[in-house]
């Protein structure tokens, strides 16, 4: 039996403005296991990214509750890579390890290594502007990993880029996180990257955001995200999704 | 340079001859303006006891040199100048990290700065010298005025139009406020500081003219006032052109400290 690693129970959030009351996520429950690789995908404005920024901590919900197995180390990753431009592509890989008061030669060295194993081991010392868009978004994804998290929060982290350099560092990114062994929810709009990508996709409605329905993607001969893309069930979980979002325009 | 094609040579030789014609005109226009100045005075078309001339303002200006008291004025404009920057500067930046860090206390005080900063205050000049007294204090004071104000406004503001996403990340690594201060807010506004010392300096080199203008008994605020009182025109315009030549020294040397910051920066 897998190991269960969050439990997410009855979820609730609303958004106060002057003149309004915005009620974006109604209920919201799911469970995450260990290891896995779950996204969450909804219609834009459900409040799927809240749900990742209640997790992280950056906001409170307003009702329901949500708790870890145990004290889990939380790497969060954005559509932004925000790498600071005045500061190398290891120092800006080793801010978390300074914010949290971690840094030390063991742990510099781990993400060395890190930086080092996927390629990035020639541009240590280069400033972010040198990089393309989408090594940027891998310096963003080793800085997240710098920390040792058990679980990465992954919200719209590719969504930045053109569409080939999503194709392909989403194959990266999957191969990193598969790798490390590392459990992560991805939140996104794009079914195709969620499909590929995940063992479960949990689909949200509209706002307020509830849980609609939760796929296990099971393909027959699953290996990386592009070349998941190619099973024949590929297409029936897509079409699935996609009459669950129920899309009008 | 001979690994260089044809066309590059052809480029890098209109810059040289562009940088050249840039040097030249420029150079050229000085020289009419004193050329014709001088000429006019000379053949007595102006009058020059009105507008002096370059002769007069180069002799006033060794005569000052020889009694000394030429790089003694500068001294004490520069000083008093140097003065106020410094105090300004670091009011500015105490300020503005208080603001930043207690958005509270910038709500509430926001029409006040805003008054303070757009108040005329040479306005408050004769209040000055009535308050602080005839002395280098109300010089500074007044140079204070004209500057703390725009250069919290300045740094402030870029405190706080610092990319969100920097601040998110941080806070999503559970970073303390002086945490995102230390590693975000300061290093991302390099460039907002120098650019609000640079209006900053000369705001303090406006304050303090001005206030040697009201009060002084040197500097080169103080020689223009006196030359005009005794209506000695070759003293005014001599100190205007020494000021002239300071203001932009100091621009100068402020641009190279930027150049500096910006090559450790990229």
């Amino acid at each position: 039996m897998k190991n269960k690693i969050l439990s997410v129970k009855n979820l609730k959030k609303c958004f106060h403005d002057k003149k309004t009351e915005i009620k974006a996520l109604e209920d919201i429950s799911f469970d995450i296991y260990d290891k896995e690789f779950v996204s969450i995908v909804g219609p834009s404005g459900c409040g799927k990214s809240t749900i990742l920024s209640i997790l992280s901590g950056l906001e409170k919900q307003s009702d329901g509750e949500f708790k870890f197995s145990k004290d889990v180390t939380i790497g969060y990753m954005l559509q932004d890579d925000s790498l600071f431009f005045w500061r190398t592509i290891l120092e800006n890989c080793l801010i978390g390890l300074e914010i949290t008061g971690k840094l030390n030669e063991e742990s510099k060295n781990y993400v060395i290594q890190l930086l080092q194993t996927y390629g990035l081991g020639d541009f240590m010392n280069k400033y972010p502007s040198s990089l393309s868009g989408g090594m940027r978004q891998r310096v963003a994804l080793i800085r997240t990993l710098a920390i040792k998290p058990d679980i990465l929060l992954l919200d719209e982290a590719m969504s930045a880029l053109d569409y080939q350099s999503r194709l392909a560092i989403s194959d990266d990114i999957y191969k990193i996180i598969k790798n490390e062994g590392k459990t992560a929810i991805m939140v996104t709009h794009d079914i195709a990257e969620a499909i590929s990508m995940s063992d479960r996709v949990i689909v949200i409605s509209k706002r307020p955001g509830t849980v609609k329905s939760i796929y296990d993607i099971e393909l027959s001969n699953k290996s990386t995200p592009i070349n998941n893309r190619k099973c024949k069930e590929f297409s029936l979980y897509y079409d699935k999704i996609w009459r669950d979002l129920d899309v009008h325009i | 340079m001979s690994t260089y094609s044809l066309e590059h040579k052809e480029y890098l030789k209109k810059i040289r001859k562009e940088k050249i014609v840039v040097t030249f005109f420029r150079f050229l226009i000085i020289l009419i303006f004193l050329i014709g100045w001088e000429l006019l005075s000379h053949f007595k078309l102006i009058n020059t006891f009105l507008s002096s001339s370059p002769s007069k303002v180069f002799s006033t200006m060794l005569s000052l040199f020889a009694d000394g008291s030429l790089f003694r004025h500068i001294g004490i404009t520069l000083y008093e100048v140097l003065l106020s920057f410094i105090i300004a500067t670091v009011i500015g930046i105490v300020v503005s990290i208080i603001l930043w860090s207690r958005p509270i206390i910038s709500k509430i005080i926001d029409p006040y700065l805003t008054i303070l900063n757009s108040l005329p205050k040479v306005a408050l000049g004769p209040l000055i010298i009535i308050w602080v007294g005839a002395s280098i204090n109300s010089i500074i004071f007044m140079a204070l005025l004209i500057s703390t104000f725009i250069t919290i406004i300045n740094i402030y503001s870029g405190f706080i139009s610092t990319d969100k996403g920097y601040i998110t990340l941080l806070r999503s690594l559970k970073a303390n406020k002086r945490q995102i201060f230390t590693k975000v807010i300061w290093p991302s506004n390099y460039m907002t500081i120098i650019n609000a010392l640079k209006i900053n300096i000369s705001m303090n080199l406006i304050g303090v003219i001005m206030g040697e203008l009201l009060v002084s008994k040197s500097g080169l605020g103080y020689l223009i006032m006196y030359g005009s009182q005794v209506f000695n025109i070759d003293l005014v315009i001599t100190s205007v052109v020494i000021l002239a030549i300071i203001s932009y020294l100091m621009y100068f040397i402020i641009d190279k400290i930027e150049v500096i910051v910006l090559n450790k920066n990229s």
